[in-house]
């Protein structure tokens, strides 16, 4: 291993002399051009006469010259960076933007020697228009926002309160100390004095970023460090603008309406910055719903807007940096909801590359700009003083802001806590770019600010990057951990928030829980209806997302564990866990099974186990998305993400655009097809047992043993389907039409006679059979339950369900006032009384529905040349059906069979049948999704939030056929 | 303290005050200040007498948050109709932000406020029939009270497995009170369940 580390740093060190050299060659180059431009022009003119020909081959480096240095520098600071990260134990120790630093030091050594003028300095004008944009956006796009907004009054304070406070007290220290005569003879007033506290004063993002990433501390420690170097920007750019007027007024015409024209200007300034920020943030989401069609260039409106907005600001001289980094905490929500998961993939790594190449770039030319003989001038008293006092105050503003700050704190911020944040006031190249703006005419001391500026960034970066690590390790700060997504604790951190937020009602006190609970409140009903897509709205749920990470994750090492092993055959290898997995959903020993499994299998098999039955109840576009980066997954586990760099890939990604209809794609689907890939031959009775299985999971309550003739657990799946459509049938009827076309219009895509019943066959769920029951029984059984309002709850919510769906116009619940609520309540209790006249009604209702429903199901699905005959069957009796289903059902397992037994051409044949039937189970699947919803529509009056939201329009509960648009659309 | 009592209620809060343990006695200072806001909300008739479970499902807010009636049922327990102050500040006093007190003396009582006391009743929202255990059905309610209405009843269900399946350490497919603080061993308790102006 040593000596792999020693080539290793061999190869570095020839690679970074190998860059020292190539930068020389352009400079070189440059400086030959400058130096005899005359000879050159002399030369073409001697020989111009002779040159008639056409050149085939001609050197043109003048034309190229400024991208081609600029794309070396970017190739150089890249492939440093990769240097520094070959050798972990460096970038362990030294933080690596102190290596880009020297590294910027040394090459602009090689620079200046031979070019003997500093030809590449970071300009300003390079640094706000492009360098900086990337990492704030990065900032705000990523920016943790729960715990930003927690914390923003500390934030804000630091920003606001903090920076004035080192800005005044560094002028006034140096100037006092300037004064006592240990300066010596500089040209400059308090104002000057001032200006350049203001420079000096504001906490640096980029260089906090850098330093308190590595180091890892807790969020509300970073947040609140992180926060006020963000939001400082306001004030920074406040202040640097007023003393840098009153420097060029002059001190003596400064009147006292400038002094309110200041403070004024501070809040247009950063309250308009914001404002624009939000503007532009909300313009965004607005724009990334509707590029559903325009997947490719999605990515780049998230990039394009913000970066509009960053101009936008600065044309308007309020604060940019305020703009894009609100600009990208308004939006990250709705963009994340709203874009494709290629997309958000896409954005987040180039969000992140442009950042961190921005980042890179500046230490770099941080530490190239310091060599120019040009800015230096030195004066120690002034530097150390400098040094001291922007060290002192910002010690004695942490504490005694922090000190205020506890009173109003849930969480106090401790001792150590304080003294990292001291300890963190790193200044950076937003300084250095402020000073270098600095007009020479009349700040006549720009120099001697330069050149301090330069030693205060030096020092903070270099000084208290190195030292800040161990100083963390020391003090024992509370680390922050890298810690699994757990539903358990999203569920139970929810619902602290909702129960903290009840407490506040209950005391009647306005207290941070009420404002973000009615935040959320107005982000449902307003913003989210505007912002997001409709299918975005459904499965925003941040439960249900982290659910979802963990089944990737979940399924993913499955995976790779298969691989691993060279076959997927272990999944199959317990049997017996599987029926006891089918088993009755309802009871308790669904739960027990874990502790069976966890006994029989591996670990990442009983996770694989619980997986395969949640995927396949998990029914929304997200999944499909999930499930299409599973199926890159199943062959190369460790590419997923870079695939979507590939230009071939995006294209053939748009090719299957199909895939993504994968619905109910099972991972034992996909599993059994790699087998037969991978072992050929005998699978087809493995095939027959897991449709058996799959067949036994759909009835829960009727718990039939696993072994049964294979005809009737279809028959029954035949008669759970028939009554599956039972539920949605006010709105299935009117919405037949659009039905029944969006249906054909997927058949007209694909080949019908590839055999899609199996999605018919199988669709059966939990609620038919709760309808079943429902009907048959007339109150179902509930589940045994202690208390009387839960008891309450499901004959209700059945009730409830088909009344209003009778009259859906009329009950349209308008109430969210308590009285209004209480009214309600005591309605739904009387209401109970009535629910089995009203089962009747439904079952009477259902009955008059379900030929029509038989008529679209069939029709929509069942191979053209069965079709017929089906139509005929129309009116026969239900038995008949059935039979007819498993008839349907035994040709399309021969179909099937038939496909798998000829291996030829094996990945491909594979991946097409499966494509084309998911997306056909897909549709009667989008369907049994309408009817779900349409079955939900009415909530149960006991949750007056359900009722709510019921009550709201459109999106919320989307009218079925438009959801069906969007679905099979897409 | 800017609440206009008159002389004998004064009394009463004053003896009131001397009973009472030790966190409670702070939190009962601001609750003071509640029972004033609280008044406004039309609770004034019944002041300071007990409180009826009505008025608490008349607040508005209550209303529309999720685990609303719970949250009423851990006011009242028992199915009791009626809550008094004390118990009213006994309850208030679990959400203090927890202090750091640098004399920890273990020999006393478990402050009202701790980090199991809160723990405690988060926990007892979950567990309706108290048997100190959240059970799968339990935990199905409550999500289906949190979840918005678009999650269908397999992703309820298939969710609740899930979570059981995590927490659960002991396999007997319930979550116990151990086990529910286990899983929440990385949450910053002290941030999530204290109200700044109980301090």
């Amino acid at each position: 291993a040593e000596v792999m580390g020693r080539a290793r740093s061999v190869v570095g060190w020839v690679l970074l002399t190998a860059l020292a050299v190539l930068l020389c060659c352009p400079a070189a180059l440059s400086s030959l051009d400058e130096e005899h431009p005359d000879s050159d022009t002399e030369h073409g003119e001697s020989h111009g006469g002779n040159e008639t020909g056409f050149h085939i081959v001609s050197f043109h480096w003048e034309n190229v010259q400024t991208p081609y240095v600029i794309a070396l520098w970017i190739l150089v600071a890249s492939l440093a960076q990769t240097v520094f990260h070959l050798s972990e134990k460096v970038t362990l120790v030294v933080p690596e933007s102190i290596l880009l630093i020297v590294l910027g030091l040394i090459l602009g050594g090689i620079v200046w020697a031979a070019d003997h003028t500093a030809s590449f300095t970071l300009t300003p004008n390079v640094f706000f228009f492009y360098l900086l944009p990337p990492i704030i956006l990065d900032a705000g796009y990523f920016m943790p926002n729960q715990q930003f907004f927690r914390n923003i009054g500390s934030i804000l304070m630091y920003a606001i309160i903090g920076t004035v406070w080192n800005t005044v007290t560094t002028g006034l220290s140096l100037y006092g100390v300037f004064r006592t005569g240990i300066m010596g003879n500089l040209d400059a007033g308090l104002l000057e004095f001032l200006l350049f506290g203001s420079v000096i004063a504001a906490v640096d993002t980029v260089a906090v970023l850098t330093v308190f990433e590595e180091i890892h501390v807790n969020e509300a420690l970073f947040i609140v460090v992180f926060g006020e170097s963000l939001l400082n920007d306001g004030v920074t750019v406040v202040l640097y603008n007023v003393f840098n007027s009153f420097v060029a007024v002059g001190a003596g015409n400064i009147q006292g309406l400038d002094y309110f024209k200041g403070i004024v200007s501070f809040f247009v300034v950063s309250l308009g910055g914001i404002a624009i920020g939000i503007i532009f943030g909300f313009l965004l989401s607005l724009v990334t719903r509707f590029t559903k069609h325009v997947r490719v260039i999605e990515p780049g409106f998230v990039f394009v807007i913000s970066y509009l907005s960053y101009l936008t600001s600065d044309m308007l001289s309020l604060s940019a940096i305020l703009t894009i980094a609100f600009c990208g905490i308004c939006c990250q929500k709705y963009v994340q909801a709203n874009l494709c998961e290629q997309s958000i993939i896409t954005v987040r790594y180039t969000m992140k590359m442009l950042a961190s190449g921005a980042e890179t770039i500046i230490f770099m030319f941080l530490g190239v700009s310091a060599v120019d003989t040009t800015i230096w001038t030195w004066n120690t008293p002034f530097i150390l003083f400098t040094l001291v006092f922007i060290s002192v105050y910002r010690v004695i503003g942490v504490v005694a802001q922090t000190w205020i700050l506890n009173h109003y704190r849930v969480v106090q911020l401790e001792m150590i806590d304080q003294m990292v944040m001291s300890y963190g006031g790193l200044r950076g190249s937003m300084a250095f770019a402020l000073v270098v703006l600095l007009d020479l005419k009349h700040v006549h001391e720009k120099r001697l600010f330069v050149s301090t500026t330069i030693i205060v960034v030096y020092f903070t970066i270099i000084f208290q990057g190195l030292t800040i690590k161990p100083l963390v390790k020391w003090l024992k700060i509370k680390r922050s951990q890298q810690k699994e997504p757990s539903l358990n604790e999203k569920l139970h951190e929810r619902a602290f928030d909702h129960i903290v937020s009840a407490i506040e009602d209950i005391s009647g006190q306005i207290g941070h829980n009420y404002l973000r609970d009615k935040w959320s409140r107005f982000d449902k009903k307003y913003l989210s209806k505007i912002m997001m897509r409709k299918s975005a709205l459904i499965s925003q749920d941040n439960l249900l997302s982290i659910f979802r990470e963990l089944n990737l994750k979940d399924a993913i090492s499955y995976l790779s564990e298969g691989e691993r092993q060279g076959s997927l055959m272990f999944m199959h290898s317990s049997n017996d866990v599987n029926i006891d997995f089918t088993g009755p959903r309802y009871s308790v020993i669904d739960s027990s099974i874990s502790a069976v499994l966890r006994e029989s299998a591996s670990d990442v098999c009983l996770d694989m186990k619980a997986l395969e039955n949640r995927v396949k109840s998990l029914k929304d576009q997200e999944e499909i998305v999930t499930h299409h980066t599973l199926q890159q997954l199943l062959y190369k586990p460790r590419k997923r993400y870079k695939l979507n760099y590939s230009r071939h890939k995006l294209v053939h990604n748009e090719g299957v655009k199909q895939d993504k209809e994968i619905f109910q794609q099972t991972m034992k689907k996909r599993l059994e097809n790699l087998k037969s890939s991978k072992l050929g031959a005998n699978h087809n009775i493995a095939f027959k047992n897991t449709k058996k299985e799959k067949g036994a999971k759909k009835k829960h309550s009727d718990a039939v043993p696993n072994r049964n003739l294979p005809t009737q657990s279809l028959a029954l799946h035949a008669d759970k389907d028939t009554q599956d459509v039972q539920p949605g049938q006010l709105i299935q009827e009117n919405q037949g039409e659009s039905n029944e076309k969006s249906v054909s219009d997927v058949e007209g895509h694909y080949d019908p006679s590839d055999g899609g019943i199996s999605f018919l066959i199988t669709p059966a769920n939990n609620e038919s059979d709760e309808t079943r029951t429902g009907n048959s029984k007339s109150i179902p059984s509930p589940p045994p339950l202690p208390s009387p309002t839960t008891l309450d709850e499901k004959p209700i919510s059945r009730k409830d369900d088909h009344v209003s769906q009778e009259d859906l116009s009329s009950e349209k619940p308008s109430r969210i006032f308590p009285s209004y609520l209480q009214k309600t309540w005591m309605q739904s209790y009387t209401s109970l009384e009535n629910v089995e006249s009203q089962v009747s009604t439904v079952s009477e209702h259902v009955a008059a529905q379900e030929e029509s429903s038989t008529e679209i199901v069939l029709k929509a699905t069942v191979d053209k040349t069965e079709e017929a005959k089906l139509n005929e069957d129309d009116h026969s009796t239900q038995l008949d059906r059935e039979a007819l289903d498993v008839k349907v059902q035994c040709a399309e397992t021969l179909n099937e069979e038939l496909e798998d037994n000829c291996p030829k051409d094996a990945a491909l044949q594979e991946q097409k049948p499966l494509i084309i039937k998911d997306s056909k189970m897909h549709s009667a699947a989008a369907k049994r999704v309408q009817n779900r919803r349409s079955f939900h529509r009415p909530k149960p009056l006991r949750y007056p939030v359900l009722q709510k939201l019921g009550s709201l329009p459109v999106s919320c509960h989307i009218p079925p056929h438009s959801l069906e648009q969007e679905e099979t659309q897409f | 303290m800017s609440i206009s009592l008159e002389g004998g209620e004064v009394m009463r809060f004053q003896s009131f005050l001397s009973k009472l343990q030790l966190g409670e006695q702070e939190a009962c200072k601001n609750g003071l200040i509640f029972f004033t806001s609280v008044q406004d909300r039309g609770f004034a008739r019944n002041y300071p007498g007990d409180r009826l479970r009505e008025d608490f499902q008349r607040i508005g807010e209550l209303a529309v948050n999720p685990l609303g009636d719970r949250i009423i049922n851990a006011f009242f327990p028992n199915e009791k109709q009626t809550l008094d102050f004390r118990s009213f500040i006994r309850i208030l006093a679990c959400f203090r932000p927890t202090a750091k007190d640098k004399t920890a003396d273990p020999n006393a009582p478990e402050p009202i406020n701790s980090r199991t006391n809160k723990l405690r009743f988060a926990f007892q929202l979950y567990d309706l029939d108290g048997d100190g255990k959240i059970s799968r059905e339990e935990l199905i309610q409550v999500l289906r009270m949190m979840l918005e209405a678009q999650v269908t009843d397999d992703q309820l269900e298939s969710i609740t497995d899930r979570t059981i399946q995590e927490a659960d350490l002991d396999g007997d497919g319930a979550i116990s009170f151990e086990e529910f603080r286990k899983s929440l061993e990385n949450i910053n308790l002290e941030h999530k369940m204290s109200i700044r102006f109980l301090q």
